[in-house]
């Protein structure tokens, strides 16, 4: 079972209380009806699915029931760092060498 | 003390233990307290404890601990507490205990099964695949169930397990796993600073190989007396937890460790307050893996002859055990710690009669000290086939390049390979291991989490290296978890024993040039010639070599097998051995039950039941329930000498002749609030919501962001910032989750309040022509009337002198209300609504009756009628999507190409030929029935029913181009023939609607 820290709460909680939310950082378009069928494709259906480092959100259901972000590594499932919704995707990372 | 044949005087560690007796097969044994069933049995001088899975060869006990792959029988405490392939190695005596073989029939000694054993050359690797694959139909009904049968490793209990199970949580800085001399000093070096320790070991004692090594010392006393002392000091440390009998099966993310504690397994009479086991699931800072090295057998001509063991385990029983395994004992080995076992065995008064060594010219001091003794030493030498049938009886020795064979009567063989480190949970732990070239094995290399491995586990060999290293490391993890200070000694080992090196696969005389039957894995039945012939037919992956020929497949998971098996792979491959690779340790490390993973979470506390606030009432007038998600839910309620059949169509009359009851609580409720609820609810549903009146209700619609139906409910405006939202009964909790997930990510701009209010506010539906009626003398302060309260309205007042909220509503067609009241009081608001509805004849009405009600209607229920490929427009609910609006969510996804093609399956109604018969759900719709098989399908029948009140079945369907072919016939293929339907609309009852004013 993971530890997850929980951006809100600012505490690590055991992964029962969090649900998985999908890949993060894929904007719902502000003109949806006017999206050409391409556009809508890469938003709805295509993921990275990367083998490593992922930008995924969760929800803290059974705390504070926020959504949030995090990177997580997916080969070791080590989350790198959480932050909140809505924050920028974070430039540099803790901990992670190129 | 008891007078068993082959207890040693003197010998062992519980010469004053008093006398268990037991018996195995039906006959009756003394033992002592202490043995374990393996020990008491051996003790007696019984070495058949079973027969194997696939060739049913008699088989002896190989070891002394959990590893074995042979010696699995059945304990009986009563008639449901059977419990298959114990371990008798592992299983602690009791007095009274029962045990039986297993695998054999008729008898031990006289198996019928055994014929496979002449018919071998049908069993070899690959026969499964290769036999059973043709024909096809034959698999389920013919050969699974025979072999099943036939190649059985022990038999399910057949009743509920009586016993229960606990769990439990813990937290601690260094969790030492493995209670042997490394594990010991780890745990020291960790305690002494103050930190929180748990040390678990599988065994009832700790001491790990110390039980046998009668060679150590440390701290001035004999090993194991120190182990005990250590850890009787730890005990009483109040940060320290000491479990015994605790096996760690799981090495899981972030040192999350499962493990399992056998509780009350080796009692005589468990009390039934005292759990049978126990699992702990352990989040460690630090974990320090201390679990030792398992010892191989030598791979020879029949060398699974009860009798034959290893040489460690059959020090174990002398030296621990006070049991002597034989009387005239051979010794095979390729390394130096077999050496040890004849030389104890030797000075307790056992003749040892040949040691056969497969190294040149070995030397070193326990090679002089078994000159010394008189034991006839062999160098160069290889015992080719053992003697004997349900006991081993003679060894065959042979140079091992070939030459005279000489044949050496025995009672018992102990061999010895050499020691295979325990990587398993470092291996689950994710962690890399690397292949020592020198000393051939595998130890562990890149570490992926925050562990370390001390001791015979990390090839580290000597009890002063083992102690040093493990000290240390315990206190690195107690310093990495955060101590300050160490204030402790490390123990001083002051004499040990060396034994390293050894061999790995086929011993000469088990070669590519022999069919000799060479076992490498015991418990799977698996030769050296299988694992050959594996690579022989193509396999080249090791992983591929362990499926094809199942070895280290068996539930000991090859703990004594893998390395021969790699190794015989490599050599046929001509590769070496890291490149052929090592298969992949899982979880659990040994068995475990499916009550320790359960624990109390069976029967009623499987999974939550929920219950409206009316279930009693409904379970006293002898309601049926059925199962909706986690809800109880009244499904019909039969009066006398009813069935379903006559109870639904009474109800469904009653409902609109005169007017019904329903328990509708269980829908979905969710309060949107805030000044931007409105804008809020245009995004989430189809619908426009910023002109409805408050006061007013729409039937609203939700997509998926694909254009897919996800959800649909009435929705009520309570006030400009206030929205009452139903859901389906199942959807409640992921449709609140989509909600929350757009509030707080797509539009968190917006200012709203979402509340989940299901548990709240009861729900009583009365429908029907009396419906009013049967109201409105309860309500204060709402005028009933049509023209203040017209259908698809809500009010908010009392009733029954407590609060409401008065939808007037329909899922019935009929004129109808939803009564919401606070939960608490749902019952007793029920109860009146019924004394009312009484004096009117009114009926309670079920889940069924309000299907049936529903489909008469051509109302859909999202989740039967659609399956999340249907959009509003296949469903014919264009009327509920806004034309003029510009966004909400699946907007987009229902212009796709696709959703928007011609041809698309629409719900319409289906009428059969014949109004008697009833349409099976499911079925498949075609139309033409004379066409091939397999026929092209356009379509199913998603909802059918008998209507009472149509005097007819009716059915709805998702049909190809369906509103297109109202009028055509189509037909539905059945079993017992074609069943003729017509095409129609969806409104069965009313089609114009005037009962909802009626
Ligand atoms: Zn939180």
């Amino acid at each position: 079972m993971l530890l997850i820290r929980c951006p809100y709460c600012e505490e690590e909680r055991p992964e029962l209380e969090f649900r998985n939310a999908g890949e993060a950082h894929i904007a719902r378009s502000a003109n949806m009806a006017g999206e050409s069928d391409d556009d809508f494709e890469k938003f709805f259906f295509i993921r990275s699915n990367p083998k490593g480092i992922i930008y995924e959100r969760w929800r803290h259901m059974h705390g504070c029931a926020r959504f949030f972000n995090a990177v997580r590594d997916t080969v070791t499932d080590r989350f790198v760092m959480t932050y909140k919704a809505g924050e920028p995707k974070p430039s540099k990372l803790p901990g992670v060498g190129k | 003390m008891s007078g068993a044949s082959h207890r040693i005087s003197g010998a062992g560690r519980f010469s004053q233990a008093k006398t268990a007796r037991f018996s195995f097969d039906g006959q009756s044994y003394a033992g002592i307290e202490g043995d374990t069933l393996a020990s008491a049995l051996l003790a007696n001088g019984v070495h058949l404890v079973g027969r194997s899975f696939k060739y049913h060869r008699p088989r002896g006990i190989l070891s002394a601990g959990a590893e074995e792959p042979n010696a699995l029988v059945e304990i009986r405490r009563d008639a449901a507490r059977k419990t298959p392939n114990v371990r008798a190695t592992v299983q602690e005596l009791y007095d009274g205990l029962e045990a039986q073989s297993q695998n054999r029939w008729p008898s031990l000694s006289f198996d019928v099964g055994a014929v496979n054993d002449i018919a071998s050359p049908m069993f070899s690797a690959g026969f499964y695949y290769k036999t059973f694959m043709w024909p096809k139909a034959a698999w389920k009904s013919l050969y699974e169930p025979k072999i099943r049968a036939a190649a059985g490793l022990g038999v399910s209990p057949d009743q509920p397990d009586p016993d229960h199970y606990s769990s439990r949580y813990a937290h601690c800085d260094v969790l030492v796993l493995g209670g042997g001399a490394a594990g010991i000093a780890a745990a020291l070096a960790a305690a002494e600073t103050g930190v929180r320790v748990i040390l678990a070991d599988e065994q009832a004692e700790f001491g790990g190989s110390l039980r046998f090594e009668s060679g150590a010392k440390i701290d001035g006393q004999d090993g194991f007396a120190w182990a005990q002392a250590a850890v009787a000091k730890l005990t009483a440390m109040d940060n320290v937890r000491v479990l015994p009998r605790t096996t760690a099966f799981g090495y899981y993310a972030q040192n999350f460790v499962g493990l399992v504690e056998r509780v009350s397994d080796h009692l005589k009479a468990p009390g039934h307050d005292l759990a049978r086991e126990r699992l702990w699931q352990v989040r460690a800072k630090r974990v320090v893996l201390a679990s030792g090295a398992i010892e191989r057998h030598m791979v020879f001509a029949d060398n699974d002859r009860p009798g034959i063991m290893l040489a460690g385990a059959a020090r174990t029983y002398l030296n621990h055990y006070g049991v002597a395994v034989g009387r005239n004992v051979g010794v095979y080995t390729a390394n130096d710690s077999a050496y040890a076992a004849a030389i104890d065995l030797k000075k307790a008064g056992v003749n040892v009669a040949a040691i056969v060594d497969l190294r040149d010219n070995p030397t070193g001091p326990v090679i002089d000290e078994a000159r010394a003794l008189g034991i006839e030493v062999n160098f160069g030498r290889a015992v080719i086939r053992a003697g004997g049938k349900l006991r081993v009886s003679s060894m065959t020795v042979q140079p091992k390049n070939g030459g005279g064979e000489r044949t050496i009567p025995v009672d018992a063989i102990l061999m010895s390979a050499g020691w295979t480190p325990s990587v398993h949970l470092f291996s689950q732990s994710r962690g890399k291991v690397a292949f020592n070239d020198e000393t051939k094995r595998f130890v562990p290399g890149t570490y992926a989490q925050d562990c370390v491995s001390v001791g015979a586990c990390n090839g580290t060999d000597g009890l002063s290296a083992t102690v040093d290293e493990a000290y240390a490391a315990g206190a690195k993890a107690a310093r990495d978890a955060g101590a300050k200070t160490a204030k402790g000694t490390k123990p001083k080992v002051d004499a040990s024993e060396s034994w390293s090196r050894g061999m790995l696969g086929a011993a000469p005389g088990a070669g590519p040039d022999t069919t000799v039957k060479a076992f490498v894995d015991f418990q799977n039945d698996v030769t050296a010639k299988d694992i050959r012939q594996a690579v022989h037919e193509g396999m080249r992956s090791i992983e591929h070599v362990k499926r094809f020929t199942t070895n280290g497949m068996a539930t000991d998971q090859g703990k004594t097998s893998n390395m021969h098996g790699l190794a015989i792979a490599a050599e046929m491959l001509g590769k070496p051995i890291p490149e052929v690779g090592l298969t992949t340790f899982r979880a659990p490390y040994t068995p475990v039950t499916f009550g320790a993973i359960v624990s109390h979470a069976r029967g009623p506390l499987f999974d939550p039941t929920r219950k409206t606030a009316i279930h009693p009432w409904a379970e006293a007038q002898g309601a049926v329930f059925e199962d909706v998600g986690q809800w109880k839910r009244a499904w019909y309620f039969p009066k006398a000498g009813e069935d379903m059949h006559a109870a639904v169509d009474r109800e469904c009359v009653a409902v609109r002749k005169t007017a019904g009851l329903f328990d509708a609580s269980t829908l979905g409720k969710i309060e949107v609030v805030g000044p931007d609820a409105a804008k809020f609810m245009e995004l989430l549903y189809t619908n426009p919501w910023e002109k409805l009146e408050p006061g007013r209700c729409r039937y609203g619609i939700m997509l998926r962001e694909d254009g897919f139906i996800y959800d649909d409910g009435v929705v009520g405006r309570l006030a400009p910032d206030r929205f009452h939202v139903t859901t389906t009964t199942g959807g409640a909790p992921r449709v609140m989750n989509h909600m929350e997930d757009y509030l707080q990510t797509e539009f968190p701009h917006l200012n709203v309040w979402l509340t989940s209010i299901t548990e709240q506010w009861a729900v009583i539906a009365v429908q029907g022509p009396k419906s009013r009626d049967i109201i409105a003398p309860l309500v204060e302060g709402i005028d009933m009337s049509d023209e203040a309260l017209p259908h698809m309205s809500v009010r908010e007042g009392k009733i029954c002198g407590v609060p409401t909220r008065l939808f007037r509503m329909s899922f019935t067609g009929e004129r109808g209300f939803e009564v919401n009241v606070p939960a608490d009081y749902g019952q007793a608001v029920w109860e009146a609504l019924w004394a009312e509805g009484q004096k009117h004849g009114a009926a309670a009405y079920g889940t069924e009756a309000m299907h049936v009600l529903r489909a008469e209607k051509g109302y859909i229920i999202v989740g039967q009628d659609t399956d999340g490929t249907v959009t509003p427009n296949d469903a014919g609910l264009d009327w509920a999507v806004g034309k003029k609006k510009t966004d909400f969510v699946g907007i987009r996804g229902m212009a796709r190409p696709d959703l928007v093609a011609k041809g698309r399956k629409q719900l319409v109604g289906l009428k059969t030929k014949d109004p008697k018969v009833v349409l099976e759900e499911g079925a498949q719709i075609v139309e033409d029935p004379k066409q091939a098989i397999p026929m092209k399908m356009i379509g199913h029948v998603t909802s059918s029913y008998w209507s009472e009140n149509c005097g007819r079945s009716i059915a709805l369907a998702l049909v190809a181009g369906g509103r297109d072919r109202i009028g055509e016939t189509l037909y539905v293929p059945m079993p017992n023939g074609v069943i003729e339907v017509e095409v129609t609309g969806m409104v069965f009852f009313d089609e114009t609607g005037g009962r909802l004013n009626g």
